[in-house]
């Protein structure tokens, strides 16, 4: 099929550079945070972070410049003996979306995680600021890299990164937390690389596009999809697999939160999406997918009712969490109708990546605000949010337009993800994941509901916050929110930036 | 040829009774010890596929620091192991864990013998191009070369679980010191050891170093021997940890990735690309990388070793 574009030797594209410049940013930041130390490591992000996002809107821009993927040989060596880094319309949007989610979390946090004067270092603001740039570079590691043996590298980055994020409070039970999703990180990356091994033992090459040409139906790859697959899952807390990530949130800052919920799931998943579409397309079985969007619906219902059952705001984000993440591994078996049928499967691919962006920057925007109620009242119970909405308007606004992308109304960026999800499951004739997107839908809606209507309950008496929250954070929180509800807009852009540099298969001689 | 059958036969055998009894034993010291004995056993298991430079690592990581660390971990957990044990799942998910872990590894048996034979190998393209990194062993230039992003994400890999370590310190004792402060009888075996070894380990980390550029060896092996020796003087007594909130410190463990990073982007001008090296310059930029990284390695492994601090900085 798509083996002899894959054959000719690759160079390196115009704006190949960024590509490097954009994965090594981070670390570089990462280390100068180490050495220079202190109040250092927060300067040192919130310089690195907007340069970041300056580099990723430029590597958007070439690539809807130019409508192909940039590429960088390093070294100058072409695979299979080198290795590049590629970036495609799925990589550029991952790494804007995280840059701007990293740029909000990093001007919420700015009070929170500050060096008390006459200290020179403290534990707490500079292991998070240290581990906000450490999950940076490992996610643009993660979205830039074109080798299985790197990716796994950028895995292993990921999960050493975001698991002290989980345990940045002292106490016993945020490091029991850590210790679970530690576990879950190192049995994901062992299968995933048992995966890789088997790989290169069958091809003799780890590069992602060679790989695309040379897999087979046979038993080494099923056995590396399989064990690949269930690494991954487990690192992106999909149902069954999702034990971790609930207490991981429980005790976590709410920037921490943020930044796990948003962003850390999303790099394993994006693996996933790599995985399915572009190493093996030839190979997944509708079977397969049809099993992989089971365990999604799983988890929407699931998570879902779980949310409902919640005291805690914060636990109730969690779990609507483990719901969303249920929404993206709906794309599978649609993207394989689609080209089961000889159609593009770009509304199933632009619809989960979509979803994914939205998820993300909904979700950040909402763990964020409820860390603003729960400083203002000093308590997250959902029961007696009473008076919130008096006192933190701008935060409430931002949790209802969260939880609006959320459940997809329109415009919202949920929205249109799940219209093309919807799409493409009635063209394919999958009606039963159009049943479980719109119960789903309802019962996110019921507790995004109850949460509101609780807020916006009045009290006379008028309760003392505990602490008061400068606006321009809770400017911050609606300024994500909306960014979320207006991501919908995305449709009327002249190009699907998604869709930059993925095989287009069966596009030509259709209407 | 028979009787490096018989050898390989019995290998393989005790390799697996060792890993059966290292996850069956109760006794956690002990499966301390068994994990030890395993990693020497693979070590032992990568020469005979003459694998020599995985075979050095494999010993020193897997047989040396891990196990360290792991009979560390028991010592101290011994106080909690009851309760622990009495906190162990039933008979049913104990067997249930056991028929999952035995079927994937009987699956991937299976598939690993029908891999093709011959496997698909990169080994001629290496050795083509191995003259343009003026090196000798392909390992390396592999490692610092073909695949150096891989070694450059690595080197950053072990910084972030020393960061991971660290965040686990009490806020008292931020900055201070890792570990207990060691006293044993400086007239003991211990510290008679810990005199007589350091001056032979450096010397052989340095021409384990050197040599990795032709021969199997490299930083990772050095930097280990390197690490092994400062943690035999520490908990001799000898010497102290030293703080971690100390900025020399901090610019020894980042000292591999930054010149490797200084060296990578050096490329771009003079190379044409991002860890390119120029032509004629190869062998030298890559010792230069080795010998930095081995430091940097040495100290970040001792520190992970040792763990987050215990103590306050008494100067």
């Amino acid at each position: 099929m798509n083996a002899l574009p894959a054959m000719l030797p690759e160079t390196t594209t115009a704006g190949g550079f960024l590509l490097v410049l954009t994965l090594i940013l981070p670390f570089v930041g990462v280390l100068a945070a180490l050495t220079l130390g202190g109040r250092h490591a927060r300067r040192v992000a919130m310089l690195a972070i907007p340069l970041g996002l300056v580099l990723s809107l430029a590597i958007v821009v070439e690539a809807v410049q130019t409508e192909r993927t940039l590429v960088y040989l390093l070294g100058g060596w072409a695979p299979p003996l080198g290795i590049v880094l590629r970036a495609d319309g799925l990589s550029a949007v991952m790494l804007l979306t995280t840059a701007v989610i990293l740029l909000a979390v990093a001007l919420f946090a700015h009070a929170d995680f500050d060096t008390p004067p006459g200290t020179r270092e403290a534990r707490r603001p500079f292991m998070f600021w240290t581990l906000l740039l450490a999950m940076w570079g490992s996610l643009n590691a993660v979205f830039l890299a074109g080798d299985l043996f790197t990716l796994y590298v950028a895995l292993e980055l990921l999960g050493f990164a975001g698991v002290p994020l989980v345990c940045l409070d002292e106490r016993a039970e945020t490091l029991q937390a850590a210790l679970r999703y530690l576990l879950f990180a190192l049995l994901g990356s062992v299968l995933y690389m048992l995966g890789a091994v088997l790989l290169y033992g069958a091809y003799g090459t780890l590069d992602i596009a060679l790989l695309a040409g040379l897999v087979r139906p046979e038993p080494a790859a099923f056995a590396a999809a399989a064990l690949m697959t269930v690494g991954l899952l487990a690192k992106t807390a999909l149902f069954p697999l999702h034990l971790w990530l609930p207490p991981a949130h429980a005790g976590a800052p709410a920037a921490a939160s943020a930044v796990l919920s948003a962003l850390a799931v999303k790099g394993s998943f994006f693996l996933v999406i790599r995985l399915w579409l572009d190493v093996m397309p030839g190979i997944i079985t509708p079977a397969a997918g049809q099993l992989l969007a089971a365990f999604g619906a799983a988890a929407i219902l699931v998570g879902n009712v779980v949310a409902l059952r919640q005291k805690r705001l914060k636990m109730l984000i969690a779990y609507s969490t483990v719901a969303q993440i249920g929404y993206l591994f709906l794309m599978f078996p649609l993207a394989a109708g689609l080209s089961a049928m000889q159609l593009p499967n770009d509304p199933a691919v632009t619809g989960g990546l979509l979803q994914a962006v939205s998820h993300a920057t909904a979700k950040a925007a909402m763990f964020m605000g409820a860390g603003l109620i729960y400083a203002t009242l000093g308590h997250d119970r959902i029961a007696d949010l009473a008076g919130v909405g008096r006192q933190l308007p701008m935060t409430l606004l931002a949790f209802a337009l969260g939880g609006s992308a959320l459940v997809g109304l329109p415009p919202a960026g949920g929205f249109l993800a799940k219209w093309l999800l919807l799409s493409a499951a009635l063209t394919t004739g999958q009606w039963w994941w159009v049943v479980v997107m719109v119960v789903g839908g309802l019962l996110t809606s019921a507790y995004v509901f109850i949460v509101v209507m609780r807020a916006l309950v009045t009290v006379d008496a008028g309760n003392t916050p505990k602490m008061v929250v400068p606006r321009h954070r809770e400017a911050v929180v609606l300024a994500l929110a909306s960014l979320s509800f207006l991501l919908g807009l995305a449709a009327l852009l002249p190009v699907d930036i998604v869709q930059i540099g993925r095989p287009q298969p069966f596009a030509a001689g259709l209407p | 040829m028979n009787l490096a059958l018989l050898f390989d036969g019995m290998l393989v055998v005790l390799i697996l009774a060792v890993a059966v009894w290292t996850v069956t034993v109760r006794d956690s010291f002990a499966a301390g010890i068994g994990y030890a004995v395993y990693g020497l056993l693979l070590a032992l298991a990568w020469v005979r596929l003459a694998a020599v430079d995985a075979a050095l690592t494999e010993a020193a990581i897997g047989g040396g620091l891990t196990s360290v660390l792991m009979i560390r971990a028991t010592v101290r957990l011994r106080a909690g192991e009851a309760a622990a044990r009495a906190a162990t799942p039933g008979p049913l998910p104990r067997l249930l864990a056991a028929l999952l872990g035995g079927s994937v590894a009987a699956g991937l048996a299976l598939v690993v013998l029908a891999l093709p034979d011959p496997a698909p190998t990169l080994a001629p393209q290496v050795a083509e191009h191995i003259a343009t990194t003026g090196l000798g062993n392909a390992v390396t230039a592999v490692l610092l070369s073909f695949r150096a992003i891989d070694t450059l994400l690595e080197a950053v890999v072990l910084i972030y679980a020393l960061i991971a370590v660290w965040t686990l310190t009490p806020d008292r004792f931020w900055g201070g010191r890792p570990g207990p402060k060691y006293e044993t009888d400086p007239n003991g075996m211990l510290a008679y050891l810990a005199r007589l070894l350091p001056p032979i380990g450096i010397v052989v980390a340095v021409y384990v170093l050197w040599v990795g550029a032709d021969l199997p060896g490299g930083k990772f092996q050095a930097g280990t021997l390197l690490a092994a020796m400062w943690l035999l003087a520490i908990m001799a007594g000898l010497t102290e940890a030293p703080p971690i909130s100390r900025r020399w410190l901090r610019g020894v463990l980042v000292a591999g990735t930054v010149v490797f990073l200084a060296i990578g982007f050096a490329g771009v001008p003079l190379a044409g690309a991002f860890l390119a090296y120029p032509e004629g310059f190869a062998k030298p930029l890559i010792v230069a990388i080795e010998a930095a990284s081995m430091l940097s390695i040495a100290f970040t492994l001792a520190l992970l070793v040792l763990g987050p601090p215990e103590r306050r900085d008494q100067a």
